[in-house]
């Protein structure tokens, strides 16, 4: 689960991770008072969507008009925000369709010294959580790693004892902080390790990371995803998430129990198994077609998760065509085709359907297909399946 | 000959009074029965607080450490909600368990870095979490594969997925080729055995003759096999990955299927393990397919 950058903001400050004063704004009078409340000689406007890029991203109905601003008045603060609440935002991220903007984040002015680059993930190969910091802030961090490997710095730490100090001091050395920056660095780079391990993030990524003429390491910017598979001890995180910015077929889909990406494709597809899911969209475009999305109905498919996965792909406009494939191994094949038939009736198919099945119980499971009346095609093998669907588009 | 599993293996499951957990451990121990009538291989459960009881003839102990002592148990198998997944993996390696399944989908990563870490300098192996389990055919099936798919034969399997395993059983099966043990490894981002441990035991094996790997998108693990079986694998190794039409910055059903910053896509690893010699099957139609072409091009030489 993704989070906005001012509500990753609010729980950094809530854990000793240092933020520049920030005040939320929702309408363009609430950005002219925070400006004046804030009360320095310039403030930053920032969109609050969940796809970055937003300094370089434009507006749809002000292409002039930049996510990110900089402004030095009250009223320059409130039309900014009138140009950008309510509009939609397209960045490199966000897809050509963008993403509507409903908050703005209006913060404080720094003194800039440094702009670096601060990233917690759990690495595989380390086994465990890592930090990864780099003299680049600002920049994309992929980029960065492809073109000058030696600009990044990893340290591995344990999530029980945490990042220790020492590490923290390793890690400021080679940035080359000193005197107050490396003293900030001691307490800032522990703390934002610790919260990533107490609040189950898969990424508390932090970029730029400035260093203020001060001396003063502040989270300028401040992205966070949470593990799903953690978020049953953590309740609090459910009012932040936000479902405009998630796929609603994604949203209905995991409400369900089901597994749902979209693609882009006309082929829609139904699954038992993420490993078998993603391989029937490889089958598929080998075969020559386009798989509309990735479905795994997991291993316990029933009548209702079966319908629901029909009906998701089905609301899908591009879906001229939908693949059936089933490995019934404990769960049986007959079982699936019962569930399958009951759903082919509740949702009113209108494009072909293709079905394969294999496995546990499968000869029953054919003849019940082939004597069910339907207009259903049956394949033989995973071959036959993907040749059967793309024939039915070019019929 | 196998991996892993053998017929002095003695199973446990962790979470046995759960449905889910009886309900397969019926099926495991149904299926040592028919091979080995004779032989009590799956020795009962845990589940605190129930010790003492009895479920369907398993007998229920509180702690792992109690079945190992009363009931001889050298691997269990589990089945508990995500929450409790590390605690009994944990449970189960202080307890001396040689080989722990984790069945279980949905851990937390945070609690498996803690679970993993644990089991360092431990005996325990860990298979999962989030995987099918492991099968050894015409001796002991541990997990929730059907177990007729798997005939009994020399080919080592190991697969990061479950349906997808069984696929790929069914068509080595349809080509009369069995397999001496197979390993579902799990689709989590850490897990307790990777492909190149395997790897290393089926080279090792006498009973394995050729080696299938099936990997997806995600991590490096494939990367690393492949340049393991460049330099330690003489027998023949096919593989097949999953998600060549993955989108980037997508999650695809697994945890662990992701491919970030461009890295982990399925056309690296098919590179890599076609440089090792790895016969690749282009679809997943031609998994079975391509371990007999690895086997024939080996035959030849």
């Amino acid at each position: 689960m993704k989070i906005h950058e001012y509500q990753a903001k609010q729980l950094f400050a809530a854990a000793g991770v240092a933020v520049p004063k920030g005040i939320v704004a929702k309408t363009p009078d609430e950005a002219a008072a925070a400006f004046t409340e804030l009360g320095g000689p310039l403030a930053v406007v920032k969109s609050q969507i969940h796809a970055g890029g937003r300094g370089k991203g434009r507006f749809k109905e002000h292409p002039e008009q930049a996510g990110v601003v900089l402004v030095r008045s009250a009223d320059e603060a409130k039309a900014n925000a009138a140009r950008m609440l309510g509009k939609t935002l397209v960045t490199i991220q966000s897809g050509e369709e963008g993403k509507t903007v409903n908050t703005l984040l209006v913060e404080q002015g720094l003194n800039i010294a440094r702009e670096l680059y601060l990233g917690v993930v759990v690495d595989r190969e380390a086994g465990g959580p890592i930090l990864i910091m780099s003299s680049e802030g600002g920049m994309n961090i992929e980029e960065v790693a492809e073109k000058h490997p030696e600009k990044i710095l990893h340290e591995a730490f344990d999530p029980a004892a945490g990042l220790q100090p020492f590490q923290a001091r390793k890690m400021a050395f080679e940035l080359g902080l000193e005197g107050e920056a490396l003293k900030s660095a001691a307490k800032f780079l522990p703390a934002v390790c610790k919260f990533f391990v107490d609040n189950d993030c898969s990424m508390t990524e932090i970029n730029p990371l400035v260093v203020t003429k001060e001396g003063a390491l502040i989270a300028l910017d401040g992205k966070v995803t949470f593990d799903d598979n953690a978020l049953f001890r953590h309740k609090n995180f459910e009012p932040l998430r936000d479902l405009n910015e998630e796929e609603p077929a994604e949203v209905r889909a995991s409400n369900t129990g089901l597994s749902y990406v979209k693609l882009d494709g006309n082929i829609g597809c139904l699954v038992n198994g993420a490993g078998l899911a993603m391989s029937t969209m490889d089958l598929i475009k080998y075969h020559g077609g386009e798989p509309a999305n990735f479905l795994d109905v997991g291993g316990g498919a029933n009548v209702d998760q079966v319908t629901e996965a029909f009906r998701i792909i089905l609301a899908d406009p591009n879906v001229k065509a939908v693949l059936v494939n089933i490995f019934g191994g404990i769960m049986k094949c007959d079982t699936i085709v019962t569930a399958l038939l009951e759903a082919y009736e509740k949702v009113g198919f209108h494009v072909p359907l293709v079905v394969r099945l294999e496995g546990t119980n499968v000869k029953i499971a054919r003849e019940m297909l082939a004597n069910s009346g339907r207009n259903i095609i049956a394949a033989n093998d995973l071959t036959d399946a993907a040749k059967k669907v793309v024939a039915t588009l070019k019929a | 000959m196998s991996i892993l599993v053998d017929k002095n293996t003695r199973i446990i499951c962790q979470g046995i009074t759960g449905k889910v957990g009886l309900f397969h451990s019926q099926q495991c121990r149904a299926y040592a029965k028919e091979f080995r009538p004779n032989e009590n291989v799956f020795v009962g459960g845990c589940t605190p607080g129930k010790g003492g009881t009895e479920v369907d003839g398993f007998p229920v102990f509180n702690t792992v450490e109690e079945a190992v002592k009363k009931a001889g148990a050298n691997c269990s198998l589990i089945f508990v909600p995500p929450p409790a997944c590390a605690d009994a993996i944990m449970e189960a390696a202080d307890a001396g368990i040689d080989l722990i399944v984790a069945i279980t989908e949905g851990t937390p990563v945070i609690d498996m870095v803690r679970a993993a870490n644990y089991l360092k300098g431990k005996k325990s192996r860990l298979i999962g979490p989030n995987c099918p389990g492991i099968i050894t055919p015409g001796v002991a099936k541990i997990g929730i594969m059907p177990g007729y798919i798997h005939k009994p034969g020399s080919v080592g399997l190991i697969s990061k997925s479950g349906t997808l395993t069984y696929e790929a059983a069914w068509q080595l099966g349809n080509l009369g080729l069995g397999q001496s043990t197979a390993i579902g490894i799990g689709g989590d981002p850490i897990i307790g055995t990777t492909f190149i441990d395997l790897l290393r035991m089926f080279e090792e094996d006498p009973g394995t003759e050729a080696i299938l790997m099936i990997g997806e998108i995600g991590g490096n693990l494939e990367i690393q096999a492949a340049e393991y079986i460049k330099q330690h694998v003489k027998k023949p190794v096919a593989g097949f990955i999953a998600g060549q039409t993955a989108p980037p910055g997508k999650r695809m059903g697994h945890a662990g299927a992701i491919i970030s910053g461009g890295k982990g896509t399925a056309a690296e690893k098919i590179a890599a393990l076609e440089a090792a010699g790895v016969v690749v099957a282009k679809s997943p139609a031609e998994m079975g397919a391509a371990m007999k072409t690895a086997i024939e091009r080996r035959n030849k030489k």
